[in-house]
């Protein structure tokens, strides 16, 4: 080796996808990182949910409304069931159920609405416009007003949440879309003679990715509260299921003899939420480049 | 014709379009019932003709067009049909199910917002006036916190707080402190107002008994509420700020107070109303948890009721009156930011 070629820059090799993660994870604050440690708590406890609990999911015992013990940590509920084994299985049933309804809802809105902003004309019209008036009324009471004709079921509860959720993503999908639709590299593929369905799938939907994914994240919040709420009010996932919401509504007498067990599967809800919510802030920081406002 | 009043009436026009789309939705709900519904709520025992006259009574034997006018027609004039709760020789309207309930629902609404909205703008203005100071930083950790909570959550934590009150000092946790922390606790506790955890309202309540009573629900809907309306206003006015004008105005030696009040507000309404619209209209969807956590006899606990016993023409005048509610908000939102805001006349 000769000092030349020393002299000589090496091109910097550019970043593989896992070290630019990894770097971007480094200098994730403090919240974001607590916040990626809580989602992976919850999801280890959703998937391994018989094993981890200690009792069965409708394992009932003698005694209602125990205290807390070394037998029951958290005490029984209204029909003697351990709450701490409920409150497991719960992780398991609510995020499951919240993350096929947003998986279902993203499956929906993002395919209308990358084709929306693909043909414009009279099919985005009609779509935008169904879109406008299922948004005019609030969710929450048009889901109570399908239910009450549907019944309470886990299937009608995930198509009905899926199906009104759509609409915001439809509205995200098709404005970002719109963007990325009337670009040269799109009309170079058309130009090149590719289908419709490459056009979607490899030209304008890897461009629209970010703000899609960040979206999944508030979305997931929000169908996650609605069903919680739902289930709370009694007309959302049905016992014996275990979920969150109803648990707390099941509990709720408890807190008149100053109990907080009612307010621990609440506590779940709400650490999930905020957890997403720092993870998807910092998300949105880190892929868009912004700053916070000076 | 004025260009303001132009648009103002298109937006009343679309309005009334959006309303009247809804009201055919909330209509084919009854048209949308599986063909046993008759037979589920009737019971097993019911003979083919009640079924009939079952099926007769909700008109499901005439064509639907005429049935929607007919529908909107007695809307028009307050009557929203009888409720499946009726039996016969004794009818129960919707109408006088829905009239206490509905009032005393606005009654929480009202009082929510005439606390929500004067907090919110103060809290905001506070924070873009001080930003990035301990203060901003407290409020803006603390409503982003808030807005992910349920309101259940929200709900249940201030009643824990309120019978905390009471018990704290005979719990374990308490006597396991070292005696002067569980009294300074205790103290603290004390301070708390003793709100009644259950709202029973009947319509014979006095009106301050009736505020008193409903101050705990009003509460949790504000904290749900605020954030979101505190957070925008801060926004809002700090993209103000940040104008060439203001500049002047502080060149001229204005104090930060008197330019925020006289030249950034004024320019941030429009954004500022339709984020208090909007929340308005979120909180026709929060007072339907937060009537049940607290058994307020609202509309909303009167619409989870009718959708668990699946009395649908009650789920549809409920249904019908948030929806008209959140357009009328949505719409007002529009038409005030179009009339504070004349750049909005001109979009790009």
């Amino acid at each position: 080796m000769t000092s030349t070629e020393h002299a000589v820059a090496v091109p910097r090799q550019r970043r593989t996808r896992a070290s630019r993660i990894k770097t971007a994870l480094k200098k994730a604050p403090f919240s974001a990182w607590f916040g990626i440690v809580v989602i992976l708590g919850y999801v280890f406890v959703a998937l391994l949910a018989p094993w981890i609990a200690p009792y069965g999911e409708t394992q009932v015992f003698t005694e209602a409304f125990a205290p807390w013990s070394q037998e029951f940590i958290v005490g029984t509920d209204q029909l003697g069931r351990d709450v701490l084994t409920r409150l497991i299985y719960g992780a398991r049933n609510t995020i499951g159920i919240a993350f096929a309804t947003t998986l279902l809802s993203f499956a929906v809105g993002v395919t209308l609405g990358l084709l929306a902003a693909m043909y414009r004309g009279w099919l985005d019209q009609i779509l935008s416009r169904a879109v406008d008036v299922l948004m005019s009324i609030p969710s929450l009471i048009f889901a109570l007003m399908l239910l009450s004709i549907f019944g309470s079921s886990v299937t009608s509860l995930i198509l009905i949440i899926a199906l009104l959720d759509s609409t915001r993503v439809f509205r995200l999908a098709r404005a970002v879309g719109l963007n990325v639709a009337v670009m040269e590299y799109v009309e170079a593929a058309q130009l090149r003679g590719e289908g419709p369905r490459w056009i979607l799938t490899k030209e304008i939907l890897p461009n629209v990715l970010p703000p899609l994914i960040a979206e999944f994240g508030l979305r997931f919040c929000f169908v996650f509260l609605t069903i919680a709420a739902l289930s709370f009010l009694g007309v959302g996932i049905q016992p014996p299921t275990a979920d969150w919401g109803s648990m707390v509504r099941e509990n709720a007498t408890l807190i008149t003899y100053g109990d907080i067990t009612p307010l621990l599967p609440a506590g779940a809800i709400a650490l999930l939420t905020v957890s997403v919510n720092f993870v998807v802030d910092w998300f949105l920081h880190a892929t868009s480049g912004l700053r916070d406002e000076k | 014709m004025n260009p303001v009043v132009r648009t103002v009436l298109q937006r009343l026009g679309l309005g009334l379009i959006t309303l009247f789309i809804v009201t055919i939705i909330i209509f084919s709900a009854i048209a949308m019932l599986p063909g046993d519904f008759a037979k589920a709520m009737l019971g097993q025992s019911a003979t083919p003709e009640t079924v009939a006259a079952f099926q007769r009574e909700i008109g499901i034997d005439r064509p639907p067009v005429e049935r929607y006018f007919a529908w909107v027609g007695q809307i028009v004039q307050g009557d929203f049909g009888s409720s499946f709760a009726s039996r016969t020789g004794y009818r129960r309207t919707v109408a006088e199910i829905i009239a206490p309930r509905l009032y005393n629902t606005m009654f929480l609404a009202v009082m929510t917002a005439l606390i929500a909205v004067p907090l919110a703008l103060g809290l905001g203005i506070l924070a873009a006036l001080y930003r990035n100071s301990w203060f901003d930083r407290v409020v803006n950790t603390v409503t982003l916190t808030t807005i992910s909570f349920p309101e259940f959550f929200v709900a249940y934590m201030l009643a824990y707080l309120i019978i905390s009150r009471d018990t704290f000092i005979g719990t374990e946790f308490a006597q396991s402190l070292p005696e002067w922390l569980a009294a300074s606790i205790n103290w603290v506790l004390n301070l708390v107002p003793k709100f009644p955890t259950l709202a029973n309202i009947s319509d014979r309540t006095p009106f301050w008994e009736h505020v008193w009573r409903a101050a705990l629900p009003s509460i949790t809907l504000t904290l749900v509420i605020v954030a979101h309306m505190m957070r925008m206003t801060r926004v809002a006015i700090i993209n103000m700020l940040a104008s060439p004008y203001i500049d002047m105005a502080r060149l001229k030696g204005m104090s930060p107070m008197a330019i925020v009040l006289r030249h950034a507000l004024p320019n941030a309404w429009a954004p500022i109303v339709t984020v208090i619209a909007f929340n308005l209209a979120y909180l026709i969807v929060g007072v339907v948890v937060v009537e049940v956590v607290f058994v307020y006899p609202g509309i909303g606990q009167l619409m989870v009721d009718a959708v668990k016993s699946r009395d649908v023409p009650v789920v549809q005048a409920c249904a019908l009156i948030f929806a008209a509610t959140y357009i009328l908000l949505n719409l007002t939102a529009d038409i005030i930011s179009i009339a504070t805001n004349p750049r909005l006349l001109h979009p790009r």
